[in-house]
């Protein structure tokens, strides 16, 4: 059932400060009321009024928090609003948000609670495009990234659990739509077989999507510039040092290795590409194709310059791409003989700039050795005052995009729970597929694709109907 | 007085609304109309074709008999009509769910269309005429009436197309067709041409029928008999279940095999769907045997039903052997086939195709967009099947009455009906062959059971003037003792007495350990209302269909609930009207593919511009924003 309280994490998932975790709607009362502990039970607590206690799933406590309550019509959206202030850390607030979607309320469209403030007329009327356009363009994000999100592995493993709920599905109703032509008796066991397979499939999913495997945070970072110019050892020197953490994530593409780095407390998601420069090779080329793609998708791009070559046509194609995003140009090889100086980057950059209409920005620019590890720490220190300016985000849209998976593969779980109890409490067939059908919209809501026409294609394709 | 050569018979101010085809659904929109008082016309190629059941011999069938059961809650006749011609009749699924037991039943196919024949002939205010109509007259977008092949011109303020698949009919097997409709009928020529010149979108689609076959030449000794069921339960909520208690006739059932197979693969070549000779889109739920053989090369049988025609002639319908392959490759077939050896044929088989519209140019209400006072119900709208089309005529006929009383058109939402579901979907989604009714394709079917249609559409058919007073007073006094028996029932303590404990274990059932109510038992699975009988000391005498509906509301309570809360939430969007007025080109933030799929669909609410392919949820959000800013 589609619920109808919605839940997001309101503040930049920042690493510090605090996080605060909005619930709206007729059930964010009783939605808050399942998940805070405190000395008091929030639904009986007057509006406006803040309280202290914690937040635990179950048994488990995550947070000490300060919770707001509020009561319609005196708030943003206009309906029942808890908000839930925590002590922060990316990590603890996306746990109070995934409790939080367990427990009744469903992870937030882009866009929706300014969508509720206007429909429930908390807005003037003249700003009714500008909530369009926060709508669309929220939306555009938010469907770029979690399709960047998932990997062409998890996309798949996805598509075959749908596949297998649905082929069951449209097999029980072809039966009871054609009873004479094809018999679902005993059936049952056949199904609860298949549910169990596809319930310890969705746990793994839920698993690898705790150990961050699906879901990824930080800041999308994306290491370009021609071959050889030093992107490789940059990406080494980065993982290399201080606390990093590296993780070899799967499904990641064989073009484009990546890692994840905790940099001054942020975290990065690197990517280091083939390098570009045009080729006739067509496999090279793919990796190319492959490395502008990323650069057009991230949040931040990091641009190796071979100081010891001229900037050539190639280095053209490549300001070409990413001069209009949130980039550091690295002058690498301060170790060699340089014959190229800020200076002559910078006015190239500027005849993009002017090719393009566009007025000048200037971007940072550090000279590095990334074999001597020179120049690193002013590199992260660029980093780290890009983001506190902000200049540079995390996408919180990611990370709600990524609530909402996994509170999707979770709800697919527990309707292919209700099918195996359905079976065990000797229910008719057709109520099997009421839960199969849910589990199949879940898993369709994070591979992007709605339920349409599916199940009428599939027993149309599938069996032999009568008649 | 002597008329001149050039003039025609102008009929001025006889009719208010003309029904054009006498087929499944145009004898319901005309019934409808006339029941609602208006004087209306009904026009046939041929009387003797009225209530014609061209295909099978049967009403009813899974979410079929949900359809019988809902026109008959809303005034309709088609249930009363089969109730007194059937031949045979079971409850398909009775097995299952509730919600998926459906009727089905065989009827005396000469003795239904005369019986319905014989309702509109004494209906008062509707006349009969034989005649093709080839013109539908409009003035400003307003109907004004139609022409008729003579010439003859009949005004009036509404029309209702209920053409079947006869425009531009043409009938196939192997190389042979003829330009006609359905056994031979005459095909309707011109009128496609006329909806055309209006502006009205045409598709083409396909159907078709298997041979018929001589009893007489049948060895049913080779052959599976299938019977009735003991307790036949009537489609009408208005008859009497003991008059429904008659003797039935057999169905025979056999199979197909690797030789019928193989002779349809080798000639393949020569039948028209493969050789391209039909262009026609076939239904894929009700494929030839061709298709079949195709499709499932797996399958080394597939089966046959051979059911009785009616009770004063020989033929057999062939059941799953519908073809368009020649006529001595249909010989060959049908006789590889156990216990029709020597079956002689009496028809052939045949594919038919015909002209029918692009449904999306229709109103929920069945009326055109473009079009004032056109409305149009049945396979002309693309649907296939008897059930299908009397449903849609009998809204189509309601609403043009509605249309003249001035009264905002009849819509049955998705919650209430299969009706519902059946005409939004034909209304709103891209359909490439004729649509055919399935319990699949109703999201709330627990709510929706062909046993509590008369609970959910009566009183919309009192409001609409096609219930009587009598039976409107016999639905509230059924929802009162329904409502009266589950409240008992759900407060009825039950101990752990020896008597209980002996009654839970003749059931297999877990005895007691503490005290419980009549309600929880009635949720145990292998329980029922009924079985509880002699442990439920209080328990009132109650006719059997208030029993059934208590024991069903106890039973799936926890699942009916969870379907009303759906139901809720659907209906907030159903509610959310977006006005004829509306620019989709003023909203720059829809995508493009939304907007021309919301231009030309022009949803009546977001709820079903929701449903339209192509329309994302967040074109909906900003469809939504754009209407709270007006």
């Amino acid at each position: 059932m589609k619920k109808d309280t919605i839940a997001a994490i309101s503040t930049g998932m920042t690493n510090s400060g605090i996080g605060i975790v909005r619930i709206s709607g007729e059930d964010a009362f009783s939605v808050a009321d399942r998940v805070y502990r405190g000395s008091r039970i929030l639904s009986g607590e007057p509006s406006h009024t803040i309280h202290y206690g914690h937040i635990a799933d179950g048994d488990d406590i995550i947070d000490e928090v300060l919770v707001m309550a509020m009561r319609a019509p005196r708030t943003f959206t206009g309906e029942d609003t808890v908000e839930i202030n925590c002590h922060g850390g990316t990590y603890v607030v996306s746990r109070v948000l995934e409790t939080v979607l367990k427990n009744g309320a469903r992870a937030a469209e882009p866009g929706e609670f300014t969508k509720r403030a206007f429909l429930n007329g908390k807005m003037d009327l003249s700003q009714a495009e500008a909530v369009i356009d926060v709508i669309t363009s929220q939306n555009e994000y938010a469907l770029k990234s979690s399709l960047s999100q998932l990997k062409g592995s998890l996309r798949n493993k996805i598509k075959d659990i749908r596949n297998k709920i649905i082929y069951h599905t449209a097999f029980i109703e072809s039966a009871l739509d054609d009873p004479e032509h094809i018999s679902v008796d005993g059936y049952g066991e056949t199904l609860r077989r298949a549910s169990i397979e596809i319930m310890d499939d969705l746990k793994e999913l839920i698993r690898s999507a705790d150990d961050g495997k699906v879901m990824k945070e930080g800041i999308q970072t994306v290491i370009v510039g021609k071959p050889n110019a030093g992107k490789s050892s940059l990406l080494n020197v980065l993982s290399g040092h201080e606390r990093a953490i590296v993780t070899d994530i799967e499904g990641t593409t064989r073009d484009a290795l990546e890692e994840q780095i905790r940099l001054q407390g942020l975290t990065l998601n690197v990517i280091d590409t083939a390098g570009i420069r045009r080729t006739e090779d067509i496999i090279e080329q793919m990796g190319v194709d492959k490395a502008k793609e990323y650069a057009r998708e991230a949040d931040l791009v990091v641009y190796v310059v071979d100081a010891s070559r001229e900037l050539d046509e190639n280095d053209d194609k490549i300001l070409e791409l990413i001069y209009d995003k949130k980039t550091i140009i690295l002058l690498n090889k301060s170790d060699l003989k340089t014959v190229l100086g800020e200076e002559d980057v910078r006015k190239k950059l500027k005849e993009i700039f002017e090719l393009n209409g566009k007025s000048f920005t200037p971007v940072p620019m550090i000279g590095i050795s990334a074999k001597e590890e020179q120049g690193i720490r002013e590199f992260e220190e660029t980093v780290k005052s890009m983001f506190l300016k902000g200049s540079l985000s995390f996408n919180e849209e990611v990370y709600i995009t990524n609530a909402r998976q996994k509170s999707a593969l979770s709800d697919a779980l527990e309707s292919m729970e209700k099918v195996v109890g359905s079976i065990d409490a000797g229910m008719p067939e057709d109520f099997y597929s009421i839960d199969l059908m849910d589990a199949y919209e879940s898993l369709g809501s994070i591979t992007g694709e709605a339920i349409g026409e599916d199940l009428v294609n599939e027993i149309f394709s599938k069996f032999c109907m009568g008649k | 007085m002597k008329y001149s050569a050039s003039s025609v018979w102008e009929n001025k101010d006889e009719y208010d609304i003309a029904v054009v085809g006498a087929g499944h659904a145009g004898c319901e929109a005309a019934l409808a109309a006339a029941r609602l008082g208006f004087r209306t016309v009904i026009f046939t190629v041929s009387v003797d074709s009225i209530a014609l059941m061209p295909c099978n011999p049967n009403i009813g069938g899974s979410s079929k008999g949900h359809l019988v059961r809902e026109v008959d809650a809303l005034g309709g006749e088609m249930g009363k009509v089969i109730d007194r011609t059937f031949i045979q009749s079971k409850m398909l699924n009775s097995s299952k769910g509730p919600a998926v037991h459906s009727l089905r039943a065989q009827a005396d196919k000469a003795d239904y269309s005369r019986t319905m024949r014989q309702v509109l002939e004494e209906q008062e205010h509707l006349d009969i005429r034989q005649m093709e109509v080839t013109d539908i007259l409009a003035e400003d977008g307003r109907v004004t009436g139609v022409q008729t092949y003579s010439g003859a011109i009949y005004r009036c303020r509404a029309v209702v197309l209920c053409t079947g698949t006869y425009l531009k009919a043409r009938c196939i097997y192997g190389d042979i067709s003829t330009y006609t409709g359905p056994n031979g009928l005459q095909s309707a020529n011109y009128l496609t041409d006329s909806l055309k010149k209006l502006g009205v979108r045409m598709y083409r689609f396909k159907t078709g029928t298997p041979a018929r076959i001589d009893r007489n030449s049948i060895d049913f000794s080779r052959m599976e008999e299938q019977k009735g069921d003991e307790r036949v339960i009537p489609f009408s909520f208005t008859t009497d279940p003991e008059d429904v208690q008659i003797d039935q006739v057999s169905c025979w059932l056999t199979y197909t095999n690797k030789k019928t197979h193989e002779i349809i693969r080798q000639n393949l070549d020569r039948s028209p769907l493969f050789s391209g000779a039909i262009e026609g889109t076939g239904p894929r739920y009700c494929p030839s045997i061709e298709d079949k053989v195709v499709k499932f090369p797996n399958k080394d049988r597939h089966q046959v039903f051979i059911e009785p025609e009616g009770l004063h002639t020989t033929e057999m319908y062939v059941g799953g052997m519908s073809s368009s392959l020649p006529e001595d490759v249909q010989y060959a077939m049908y006789r590889s086939v156990p216990g029709l050896e020597n079956a002689r044929i009496v028809r052939n088989a045949y594919a038919i195709e015909y002209d029918c519209i692009d449904a999306r140019q229709l109103k929920n209400t069945l009326e055109f967009k473009d079009i004032e006072g056109l409305f149009s119900g049945g396979q002309f709208n693309g649907s296939s099947g008897y059930e299908e089309a009397a449903a849609q005529g009998l809204i189509a006929g309601i609403n043009a009455a509605r249309k003249l009383q001035g009264k905002e058109g009849v819509v049955i939402d998705r919650s209430q009906g299969y009706i519902g579901v059946l005409i939004d979907d034909l209304v709103t989604k891209e359909n490439h062959e004729p649509y055919r009714m399935m319990t699949s394709r109703a999201e709330y079917r627990l709510l929706l059971r062909q046993d509590n249609a008369d609970l959910r559409l009566t009183k919309l058919g009192y409001e609409i003037g096609l219930i009587s007073e009598e039976r409107y007073q016999r639905l509230l006094e059924k929802e009162r003792l329904i409502k009266r028996e589950t409240e008992r029932a759900e407060h009825t303590n039950i101990g752990t007495s020896e008597k209980v404990q002996k009654l839970l274990a003749s059931f297999g059932s877990t005895p007691l350990t503490s005290g419980t109510t009549i309600a929880e038992l009635i949720r145990r699975p292998e329980l029922s209302y009924e079985k509880l009988a002699p442990i439920d000391e209080k328990r009132p005498e109650l006719p059997y269909d208030v029993k059934e509906q208590v024991d069903i509301n106890i039973k799936y309570d926890g699942y009916i609930k969870r379907q009303m809360r759906q139901v809720e939430q659907f209906r907030k969007l159903e509610k959310k009207k977006i006005p004829d007025a509306i620019d989709y080109d003023e909203i720059q933030s829809l995508r493009i593919e939304a907007r021309q799929k919301l231009k030309q669909i022009r949803p009546s609410s977001i709820g079903q511009a929701s449903r339209i392919a192509g329309v994302s949820p967040a074109d909906i959000s900003v469809l939504l924003v754009y209407l709270g800013s007006k």
